[in-house]
């Protein structure tokens, strides 16, 4: 997870090293790109000759790469097409029109963020009760990572709708879905991180007659925190993909899942795509925060950085 | 939990079968035990069970569990009385509580068992969670059956296994469709393709280095957002939902491969170097065995990422057959028992699939730590 | 270890030279965040054929990258060295030599017979003439019936067994052992050092051998290099003529401790007093 360039000491941090270390990933993105305008030239090369073909013009090659760098409808859109979709579809509009994109993202963002919170409280609580609790071990942990081979999202239809059924909608029966697959990375993280202590470290409490609960707040819940931020940065990913997807079967009007369905149907590609490079950012975000959060946590336990 | 507390457990359980008798089963007007002899003779027995299980021994185990299988099929018998089903009242429930706390009980009686050779212990461990599945099944039906939940909202497991039953066919055709072909397919390309290129990687330290963060910052996104797109590309049939998974598989195994490729000590590619080994033997000998635990926690994430992503993709448009498809319009026309039935065929689907990748990953990785006893 | 036949190595024959190791001017700097440092400076060392020659010194002195260098684990930056008469590499991509690390570095996934027998199977050696050999050396390491037992399953002196076996099975004229006991407790160690002397002068192969301990050194060799640090180099080569066929009693001898008083007082003149 660390990279060397952040281990180093800010002392050492030089402008010319920092690029020498970095080279490899400018020159892969580069290629990236240069490969994403080549495949959006030639998937979109025989719809645009088409059109003209339909028109009976006669074209030249710079026209038709023109053409396919502007087409209406791309297989593949070109980078800057989806940047330019991106600019306007969220400063183009007031912040609460459905059409801003920035809307839709806050819908999805909401839902994603108190299912997260949901899921690695009820992940945390889990973990601490499986530790303690023999029975529980045994009976709950096989289910708990039995239920994460059932494709959760199948389920997700269901708790919309029963939801519905209830009177509950909106926010709340997405963030369930959210909750119900992020709290697993969380539980079974837990279980490891609580029970991490060496057994030195154990039986030195046991010396001092500690109780579980101090043995708990004491040993086992600092021990624990490097885990709990881990299983923390993979399940904000999984809860995103979760808000995201309870949006899809029940033909949701906001949020992220909702442009990409209506993109799909529409034909807007350039939509699609700019949806997705709008997930992938809330999801770098989210990682991001964790992130910063877990380094000041272990900067204040005193972790060397 | 001491001893004294869990037999103090076993009394409150038998005593609250026998009081029960006493309340009113149903808020209608219902048949009393008194009519019903053989269901009578079965609770009390069951009572009886659990006011043995108290004893402190072994044997005690089976009396517990010997209760809560009478106290459940007492409970599940009554519920073929209509004027019970949907109306059941204090007794009733009284009853069920009574049940659950003789389940748990019974279950931390076996947990403690000890085992003194290898078989009981793995029929211990099996056992354990069966009976905890089991018990949460017969929860599930109960109070569905007996608050008289509508079927719309949730069916009970006895109609969703009635009607997994006569819908074999539908759900073959959907397994073939969703499972077979788009998940194999997409599984095999992407797994494949991200441990070649991660071979191919680990030999070039510049494209390592590039691949290695841009696989780890891939593999945090919500990657199945790509499936509008894929449907767009391949269509509707499995082509697209293959594309998808494939994508979805190919980072994590990127990521890990590479990971465990790097894993083997200096010390032993001394070793191989002091052998004059070929880069190929090298790769053969040392890398890929100690990249192999690596190698299979890939394949096991991919194996849930790969049922998750075929049924997404089809959310997106499907040719009118597959779990995610059959899933979407069984919910429009509120046929639950439909639903949970594709559930339970994905979730076994799913189980198995993973189970298999375990066991190839024990078979394969036997001499790592994680393993040894 | 029990007697058995004395593969005499078909490399050593084919190489006439009298000198296993010959470094002239060896110097090996490394560039680290923190600078240079001089791992070896100047070092000139001839090894003969037969020889038990002892690295002995402080840490940092250079010793372990002194075998490296013979090893063609790394390359000098100055200066050329020879073993058995052809440059390092050559001599590597021959296979003259048998390298034993400080810890046994046994594969995990393979079985003790399996670990034997990678070498020979990266080298083309017939399956069957593999299970010979592997045969024979855990045998002569007194591991035979342990074939099918996994690394973890056998004690850490048991584990550095296996891992001499495996260096020796496909019979390289030079041992290259790089403090081999230095992780086992003192008795296990004793027990392994007069097996290896036993070994030696059944084999007649060529042993190098590095190590913190000076009875060990004084115990095992022919010749005692003692070494320093900042940079590495030789400040003595002690000769060492006890027989071949020692044993533990030696150690009590007055030679052995006017020995063992000599490689001290190297030692010390060797080591700065600012650490």
């Amino acid at each position: 997870m660390t990279n060397s360039a952040v281990a180093l000491p800010r002392a050492n941090w030089r402008p010319t090293a920092w690029v020498g270390e970095h080279a490899p990933i400018f020159t892969v993105v580069a290629v990236l790109f240069v490969v994403w305008y080549l495949a959006a030239f030639l998937m979109n090369a025989p719809q645009v000759r088409d059109a003209f073909a339909r028109n009976e013009v006669k074209y030249t090659f710079s026209e038709l790469v023109a053409g396919t760098m502007e087409a209406k409808r791309p297989v593949v859109p070109a980078p800057h097409q989806v940047a330019i979709e991106l600019y306007d579809s969220i400063f183009g509009y007031p912040l609460n029109s459905p059409r801003n994109l920035a809307y839709h993202a806050w819908v999805t963002l909401s839902a994603t963020v108190v299912g997260f919170a949901i899921g690695a409280i009820f992940g945390i609580l889990l973990a601490i009760l499986i530790v303690h609790l023999r029975t529980l071990e045994k009976s709950l942990l096989p289910w708990i990572i039995c239920s994460q081979m059932v494709p959760i999202l199948a389920i997700a239809p269901i708790i919309i709708v029963v939801f519905g059924a209830i009177g509950i909608r909106g926010l709340f029966p997405k963030s369930i879905i959210s909750a119900y697959l992020c709290f697993f990375p969380v539980a079974i993280g837990m279980v490891k991180g609580l029970t991490s202590p060496d057994p030195i470290q154990l039986d030195l409490m046991r010396t001092w007659s500690a109780n579980k609960l101090q043995v708990l707040r004491k040993l086992r819940w600092p021990a624990s925190i490097p885990f709990l931020f881990a299983s923390l940065k993979v399940s904000v990913t999984i809860s995103l993909v979760g808000a995201i997807v309870a949006e899809l079967p029940t033909g949701a009007q906001a949020g992220i899942g909702a442009r990409l369905l209506s993109g799909s149907y529409y034909g807007q590609t350039v939509q699609i795509w700019a949806a997705l490079v709008c997930a992938a950012v809330i999801a770098t975000v989210l990682i991001a925060m964790i992130d910063a959060i877990a380094k000041l946590t272990a900067r204040h336990m005193g972790a060397a950085t | 939990m001491s001893a004294r507390l869990q037999a103090i457990g076993f009394w409150v359980a038998a005593a609250g079968l026998l009081v029960a008798l006493a309340l009113p089963l149903s808020s209608q007007a219902a048949a009393a035990f008194t009519s019903r002899t053989g269901l009578l003779v079965a609770l009390v027995a069951a009572a009886a069970a659990f006011a043995l299980a108290s004893w402190r021994t072994p044997v005690s185990t089976v009396f517990g569990l010997v209760g809560t299988a009478l106290g459940c099929a007492v409970t599940v018998m009554l519920l073929q009385d209509p004027a019970i089903a949907g109306y059941a009242s204090w007794g009733y429930w009284l009853m069920v509580l009574a049940i659950w706390l003789g389940a748990i009980l019974a279950s931390t009686r076996l947990a403690d068992l000890s085992a003194a050779d290898q078989v009981t212990r793995w029929l211990r461990d099996l056992s354990i969670p069966l009976l905890f599945g089991v018990f949460l099944i017969y929860l599930w039906e109960v109070t569905v059956r007996g608050f008289g939940v509508s079927p719309v909202l949730m069916p009970a497991p006895t109609s969703t296994a009635l009607r997994l039953a006569q819908s074999l066919p539908t759900l073959g055709e959907d397994f073939m469709q969703t499972f077979v072909r788009s998940v194999l397919a997409g599984y095999a390309i992407g797994c494949g393709t991200g441990f070649i290129v991660a071979v191919v990687a680990y030999r070039y330290d510049f494209l390592k280095r590039g691949l290695l963060p841009l696989g780890n910052f891939v593999s945090a996104l919500p990657v199945v957002g790509i499936a509008p797109i894929m449907v767009m590309w391949f269509g509707f049939d499995w082509q697209s939902k293959a594309a998808v998974v494939a994508v979805m598989c190919f980072f994590p195994m990127l990521v890990n491969t590479l990971a465990g490729l790097a894993v083997a000590g200096p010390m032993e590619r001394d070793l191989m170097r002091s052998y004059g080994a070929r880069p190929l033997q090298t790769l053969l000998k040392l890398n890929l065995p100690a990249a192999m635990p690596f190698i299979f926690n890939a394949l096991k994430i991919n194996s849930t990422l790969a049922l998750i992503g075929a049924i997404v993709a089809e959310f997106f448009g499907t040719p009118l057959r597959g779990i995610g498809f059959r899933i979407s319009i069984e919910v429009a026309r509120m046929s639950l028992d439909m639903v949970w039935a594709e559930i339970a065929l994905a979730a076994v689907a799913g189980m198995a699939f993973y189970g298999i990748v375990a066991l190839a990953e024990r078979a394969v990785t036997s001499w790592h730590p994680s393993y040894r006893k | 270890m029990t007697p058995s036949q004395p593969a005499a190595g078909a490399v050593r024959a084919a190489h006439a030279s009298p000198l296993t190791v010959d470094a002239r001017g060896v110097s090996l700097t490394f560039h680290t965040r923190d600078g240079a440092v001089e791992a070896l400076a100047d070092v000139n060392l001839q090894i003969s054929d037969g020889d038990f020659v002892s690295f002995i010194g402080p840490s940092g002195c250079g010793k372990t990258t002194l075998m490296r260098v013979i090893a063609d684990l790394e390359r000098p930056t100055k200066g050329t060295i020879l073993v058995n008469g052809v440059s390092a590499e050559e001599a590597r991509l021959k296979r003259q030599y048998g390298y034993i690390f400080q810890a046994p570095a046994l594969y995990p996934w393979r079985t003790i017979e399996r670990n034997v027998m990678l070498p020979l199977e990266i080298m083309g050696y017939p399956a069957g003439e593999r299970r010979e050999r592997m045969q024979r050396y855990l045998k002569l390491v007194n591991l035979s019936g342990f074939e099918r037992k996994f690394p973890w399953q056998l004690s850490g002196g048991m584990q550095q067994r296996a891992s001499i076996a495996r260096a020796l099975s496909f019979d390289p004229a030079l041992l290259l052992m790089d403090e081999p006991f230095g992780a086992l407790d003192e008795i296990v160690r004793d027990h392994l050092n007069e097996q290896l002397l036993r070994l030696w002068d059944q084999t007649g192969k060529t042993v190098v051998f590095v190590t913190h301990s000076i009875p060990e050194a004084v115990f095992l060799s022919t010749k005692i290099v003692v070494m320093s640090p900042r940079p590495g180099r030789i400040i003595d080569i002690i000769p060492c003529d006890f027989p071949r066929d020692r044993t533990l009693e030696i150690r009590e001898t007055p030679e052995f401790i006017k020995i063992a008083q000599r490689v001290r007082s190297g030692l010390r003149s060797g080591h700065s007093y600012d650490e």
